[in-house]
């Protein structure tokens, strides 16, 4: 038996009123691992990432982080929603880069990245500038630490989202299609600062259409289809050989780029 | 009105009488805008919420100011109120509790619709790094919602600086109640009001062309 998992989802369900978004997903993250969810918009893979930081409330199953129960506690065998409080110090120890960036608009790249330290983690001013200029030259934006969002480039503000979430120094990353709003030249930039953290050994799960890097960089992939994980291996093994015909039919659609 | 001849020796001899009224004038609409920034920024939460008992109070306070005169409030509370036996303030506390009231619920309506205007997706990151619901608002959703609301609030305070003129109805000896008493002693008509509508003029200018240095400081930032 290995280790506890830093991630461990059972039977993960939600609905939005009729709709039921997630089936009963299933998932198991190690430390140090970069796991990926692929499949079709609707398929549920930015449900469930929303799920585990609740931002979205799963109303079925478990997803426990370090063997905690994510928004809930256990009394006398029932489940209790715990409150905003004590969610948010649950969030703290999950970092979230989001599709739109979703940088403060009234602060620098530098604030944008201190503000959690200081008033999160309660560290000091200097202490967090420090760490902020850190992370923020790690992206490669050291010059840029002044600037304020609207003076960034879609990729420069991505990577100071990067860099904001990274700061935390979370136990698990979460990437919600960061690329998808980038222009097609600024995405690059922005996979080559997620596979240094990757290789630095950050545990990372990610919801992406970047297929070429999921392969490159994924310890574990996960195929959603309708709610359920469809199919779910190495890389290797999802992308090469697909058990499903929905699998097939959708990795078709990336036929250019695996070049077969 | 052809053989009227300008005297403006009555301005010169009444110089500071009129720049201290103006001053008092400038006084209350700032202490009134600050009061009325509270009580705005408080019902606006109040309007927002779920909770029937918040939100239903809050917008009966808003609708009645904003549909009722201000020269009425100003009356009510100053010469209504003592009839219930409430005495306790004077006609300057009794003047700046109108005038705060009457902001409150202008203020009330400019945070409301600028608090539901700030994307979801700055809470969400708010969310995301682990900040409380209280310092959600403190550090993200407030600055965000006041530099959206600048130039609202601006406007607000140039309209609440002319309406200080209304406190003349209850003898606050403010701009127009002092060019009055002195219209009344000398029927220098003309010169007094020119000089205070100058005043009026040249202070709400001088307020517009500061509050648009803060908004160009705050707006490029958006």
């Amino acid at each position: 038996m290995t280790e506890q998992p830093l991630l461990q989802a059972t039977n993960v369900r939600k609905h939005f009123g009729a709709i039921e978004v997630l089936k009963g997903i299933d998932l198991t993250v190690q430390q140090g691992q970069v796991v990926s969810l692929i499949g079709a918009s609707g398929s549920g893979k930015t449900t469930f990432l929303r799920c585990v930081n609740l931002l979205e409330e799963h109303d079925g199953g478990e997803i426990l982080l370090d063997g905690d129960p994510i928004g809930y506690r256990m009394i006398g065998g029932k489940r209790k929603r715990l409150n905003e409080t004590m969610v948010s110090a649950q969030r703290a120890r999950i970092g979230m880069v989001f599709q739109q960036f979703n940088l403060f608009p009234h602060l620098t790249a530098a604030e944008n990245v201190m503000l959690g330290l200081t008033k999160v983690l309660g560290k000091n001013h200097a202490e967090a500038k420090d760490i902020a200029g850190h992370w923020l030259a790690r992206v490669g934006l050291g010059e840029r630490r002044d600037h304020y969002p609207y003076q960034l480039s879609g990729g420069q503000q991505q990577r100071v989202a990067i860099a904001r979430a990274v700061a935390m120094q979370p136990r698990l990353l979460l990437f919600d299609e960061v690329t998808s709003a980038l222009d097609p030249e600024l995405v690059a930039e922005v996979l080559s600062v997620m596979q240094a953290l990757a290789e630095s050994g950050m545990t990372m799960l990610l919801v992406s259409h970047e297929m070429l890097f999921v392969r490159d960089v994924s310890h574990h992939v996960l195929f959603l289809d309708q709610g359920r994980v469809a199919q779910a291996g190495p890389p290797t093994e999802v992308f090469d050989n697909p058990q499903s015909e929905r699998l097939r039919s959708f990795l078709g659609r990336f036929h250019g780029i695996f070049g077969r | 009105m052809i053989d009227y001849h300008f005297d403006w020796s009555v301005i010169t001899r009444n110089w500071d009488k009129l720049t201290d009224a103006l001053l008092l004038g400038l006084l209350l609409a700032v202490i009134s805008l600050a009061i009325g920034c509270i009580i705005g920024l408080l019902s606006a939460y109040a309007r927002l919420s779920t909770k029937k008992w918040l939100s239903l109070p809050a917008w009966a306070y808003v609708e009645f100011i904003r549909c009722t005169p201000l020269l009425l409030l100003i009356f009510f509370l100053y010469f209504g109120l003592p009839e219930f036996n409430i005495t306790f303030l004077n006609k300057f506390e009794s003047f700046v509790l109108s005038l705060s009231l009457y902001a409150g619920a202008y203020m009330s309506e400019v945070f409301r619709s600028g608090l539901s205007s700030i994307p979801k997706q700055y809470v969400e990151a708010a969310k995301a790094i682990g900040l409380r619901p209280w310092q959600r608002q403190v550090y993200v959703v407030l600055p965000v919602m006041f530099r959206i609301t600048l130039p609202a609030v601006s406007n607000n305070l140039i309209s609440l600086f002319k309406d200080t003129s209304l406190a003349a109805a209850i003898a606050v000896p403010e701009l127009t109640f002092v060019a009055r008493q002195i219209n009344a002693n000398t029927f220098r008509v003309m010169e007094v009001w020119l000089t205070a509508s100058a005043l009026y003029l040249a202070t709400a200018y001088i307020i517009a062309l500061l509050l648009r240095q803060v908004e160009r400081r705050y707006a490029s930032i958006r």
